[in-house]
């Protein structure tokens, strides 16, 4: 769409962020080499630039980093409830402080709009610091009966599409209530974590009782598979948290997974179409539809099917792609080549399989990983664009007739991690909100996060909470 | 008339499924014996068919249950305690008989089978309220979570205690909404199929609670590896066919409730049943659903109180 004017470039400077050529593995306090001298680059989604050298942890440095987790575990969780929560504040007001610093280097290393990770990433992260921070003298009023204990070590996993706001729904609770971690964040976006680790250096936090160890997928298995290891928690992808379920089988770990989904989000011919609109747009565009969570598939009630597409295209032609940095940007990079090529996969099959593509005209960038809003029509409940995750920005379109076929349609997944529902009627909200078998559910709203508010999925989206008062029994002996 | 002229009546023993009394598909029996090894009765030897049946029975009965109000729920409990308080003695012969326990020990069991019974009866209408609750989020929502059942649960009772340990774990399955496949113990299955007797005049919908006896690990594995159960409580499996089934349940992530310490012989079944229960094996079998709406705002009336 010709527009009138044209928007300036607005830029972020990156100059608040100051990226060392090369970074360690954080064990026991100090930064070190991996055992066997192995590293790995990361580079920045949106121009391929090389932002830094980092180690590759193996299954000797996996071994070192639990050491030094279960000595610091002693200390740490000897500690009273209020000195833990003093640690936790300091650690949350130091995010605060070097948030811009953080969300510049997120953009950096994840290819997301600054937009994003200045006012969702960072705000929540920080948020999670001081919600548990404030937990942890209070551990014996959180209904898991009187003086709950940590379980000890904690191997954790997480993914690369929020990779600062996955360690703080991580890392917070288990030191809230204890425990001391040993953390490995995703091989593509290993950075923030590593400035994590300086926060902690700073927080005056004791050594051992928060370690780093950047790698691949083969150091995330030493982690969750290390016998001293007493509870594995891993958000990623359901077949990885298959591998997991199994590997713990006959243990007693303690585990939780925050696995895929494939969102329905329910649209009713009563619903606002413009904050529908606002809404499927969110739900499925937001972070380039990264999210486990998302939207992905879009039911909407034939009779205002065409006011909806129509309206939602319109919407779709205003949205701006490009450099990450710039602060009107809306979509920015896809995370890496092979995500690029995952999703550019599936999207073919779903035109194979005759699903109708529209994507956004917009122009891509030459270099860097980018892949245009887009959606199908035509699509039945047996396309694959239907049933598996996508896990970037596409969205299927379904229409239904009846608020039972929109909720059979839902429910007609392997996953049970998210669903949205758009209508004016709250009788109907509450009636369709208790049929939907999903851990989250957003009315008249899509994509809300708040450290207080436990999620989680139902079905093959994984087992056990994390946020809120519920996401402490993963790290309490209860 | 005096009992010596007259000969007893035995009672075939049958599977509970879908709120029948059926026998094994398979025609099998296995003879179930006392303590001492005296012959008791021909149980049942449930088959694969047999449990894969029990599945498309709970299945189906699990919507109505899940669906019908806590209130509801708790007062079809609560008539299982008063059908089974009506049958004590014959649950009292059968738990002497089958755990050798003297006649007080086991109507001691029994009695406390069925406060069990009252004490989850209590539950089914508080579990929300202490599990759920408003979340104070960040911003203009109202935030919602509340516990709900996940489904079709696999049960595998205790070996040992064969009434108030097999009482201890279906009555939390099915007080928060999920249906249940249970599996009686192996050698001492015949109060759990009285079980069913009481259950069926107890007001508990057909297929809500579904019970087999036979070879517990012949008859886990296709639970276990089952796509249409959605967890499994291994209680009454030993270190061994406890590991193999969690491999199998990973397959669907079924939420997996782990059998307990073991005993020196392996047996993951020394639980002491008498002792108080905690919520654990209600909150085991629940999700967490968290509903968001805007709240709005009515403008800049907030000072008229």
């Amino acid at each position: 769409m010709a527009s009138a004017f044209e928007y300036a470039p607005a830029p972020e400077s990156r100059s608040v962020v100051d990226i060392a050529p090369s970074y360690g593995l954080f064990i026991d306090g100090e930064f070190t080499e991996a055992a066997d001298g192995k590293v790995f680059k990361t580079v920045s989604p949106s121009s391929e630039e090389v932002l830094s050298e980092v180690a590759r942890a193996g299954a000797a440095d996996v071994d070192r980093a639990v050491k030094a987790a279960r000595k610091a575990f002693e200390k740490w969780s000897a500690l009273p409830g209020s000195e833990r929560a003093k640690y936790l504040f300091r650690i949350a007001r130091i995010i605060q402080e070097r948030s811009r610093e953080l969300a510049v280097l997120e953009t950096l290393d994840n290819g997301k709009p600054i937009k994003e990770t200045r006012d969702a990433d960072l705000p929540l992260v920080a948020a999670h610091f001081f919600y548990y921070a404030g937990w942890a003298d209070k551990l014996d009023h959180a209904g898991y009966g009187a003086n709950p204990r940590p379980l000890g070590v904690a191997g954790q996993v997480i993914p690369w599409n929020f990779p600062l706001l996955m360690l703080a729904w991580k890392i917070a609770p288990a030191l809230a209530t204890g425990n001391t971690v040993v953390l490995k964040p995703a091989e593509t976006t290993p950075l923030s974590a590593l400035f994590f680790a300086d926060i902690c250096r700073q927080a005056g936090l004791p050594k051992g009782v928060v370690n780093i160890l950047t790698g691949y997928g083969d150091a995330g298995e030493a982690l969750v598979t290390h016998p001293d290891v007493n509870k594995v928690a891993f958000t990623g992808s359901t077949a990885v948290g298959k591998a997991i379920a199994r590997s713990v089988a006959g243990t007693d770990k303690k585990v939780t997974l925050e696995l895929g989904g494939k969102g329905a989000n329910i649209v009713f011919d009563d619903a606002p179409i413009d904050q529908a609109v606002e809404g499927i747009v969110t739900g499925i565009f937001f972070n380039q539809g990264q999210v486990c969570c998302a939207g992905s598939r879009l039911l909407v009630q034939e009779s205002v099917q065409d006011e909806v597409l129509d309206a939602l295209k319109r919407r779709l032609s205003t949205l701006r792609l490009g450099d990450p940095l710039d602060k009107n940007t809306d979509i920015g990079a896809i995370n890496s080549a092979e995500q690029l090529a995952r999703i550019t996969a599936l999207v073919e099959t779903g035109e194979a399989e005759g699903a109708e593509r529209w994507s956004a005209p917009c122009e891509l960038p030459s270099s860097g990983y980018w892949f245009a809003p887009t959606l199908f029509t035509n699509v039945t409940q047996a396309h694959t664009v239907a049933r598996d995750e996508i896990f970037g920005p596409v969205l299927s379109v379904l229409s239904f007739r009846t608020p039972d076929e929109a909720v059979a349609k839902a429910n007609n997944s392997q996953y049970g991690l998210s669903a949205g529902i758009w209508t004016e009627k709250g009788s109907r909200i509450l009636a369709v909100a208790g049929k939907l078998r999903a851990g989250v559910v957003w009315a008249n709203t899509f994509n809300k996060f708040d450290p207080t508010s436990p999620f989680g999925g139902y079905k093959e989206s994984g087992y056990g909470r994390e946020g809120g008062r519920h996401g402490l029994e993963a790290y309490l002996d209860v | 008339m005096s009992d010596q002229n007259r000969l007893g009546v035995f009672k075939t023993y049958k599977l509970y499924v879908g709120g029948k009394f059926p026998r094994s598909e398979s025609g099998r029996v296995y003879e179930v014996t006392d303590s001492k090894g005296q012959w008791l009765a021909n149980a049942p030897q449930s088959s694969r068919k047999d449990a894969r049946d029990a599945v498309v029975a709970a299945r189906k009965a699990f919507g109505g249950w899940s669906g019908a109000t806590a209130y509801n729920r708790g007062q079809v409990l609560y008539r299982v305690a008063e059908m089974l308080e009506g049958r004590k003695d014959q649950f009292v012969r059968e738990v002497a008989a089958s755990e050798g326990l003297s006649k007080s020990k086991a109507a001691a069991a029994v009695d406390a089978a069925i406060d069990r019974w009252v004490w989850y009866a209590g539950w089914t209408d508080k579990i929300g309220q202490i599990s759920g609750g408003a979340n104070p989020v960040a911003g203009p929502y109202l935030n919602l979570s509340t516990p709900e059942p996940t489904g079709v649960v696999a049960v595998l009772a205790p070996q040992e205690s064969s009434l108030l340990g097999l009482v201890s774990v279906i009555a939390p399955v099915i007080a928060t909404g999920n249906t249940a496949v249970v599996i009686a113990s192996a050698d001492a299955p015949l109060p759990a199929l009285s079980l069913g007797e009481v259950l069926a005049t107890s007001d508990v919908p057909g297929g809500v609670v579904n019970i087999l006896s036979g070879a517990t690990a012949e008859l886990a594995a296709p639970l276990a590896a089952h796509q249409d159960v959605n967890a499994i409580d291994l209680t009454g499996a030993d270190t061994a066919l406890a590991k193999e089934l969690e491999i199998a349940a990973a397959d669907n992530l079924k939420r997996v409730l782990r059998p307990g310490p073991v005993d020196a012989d392996g047996a993951a079944d020394s639980a002491d049943w008498s002792a108080s229960p905690g919520t654990h094996r209600l909150t085991a079998f629940l999700e967490t659903k968290t509903v968001w709406h805007p709240t709005g705002a009515l403008g800049a009336s907030g000072s008229s109180y």
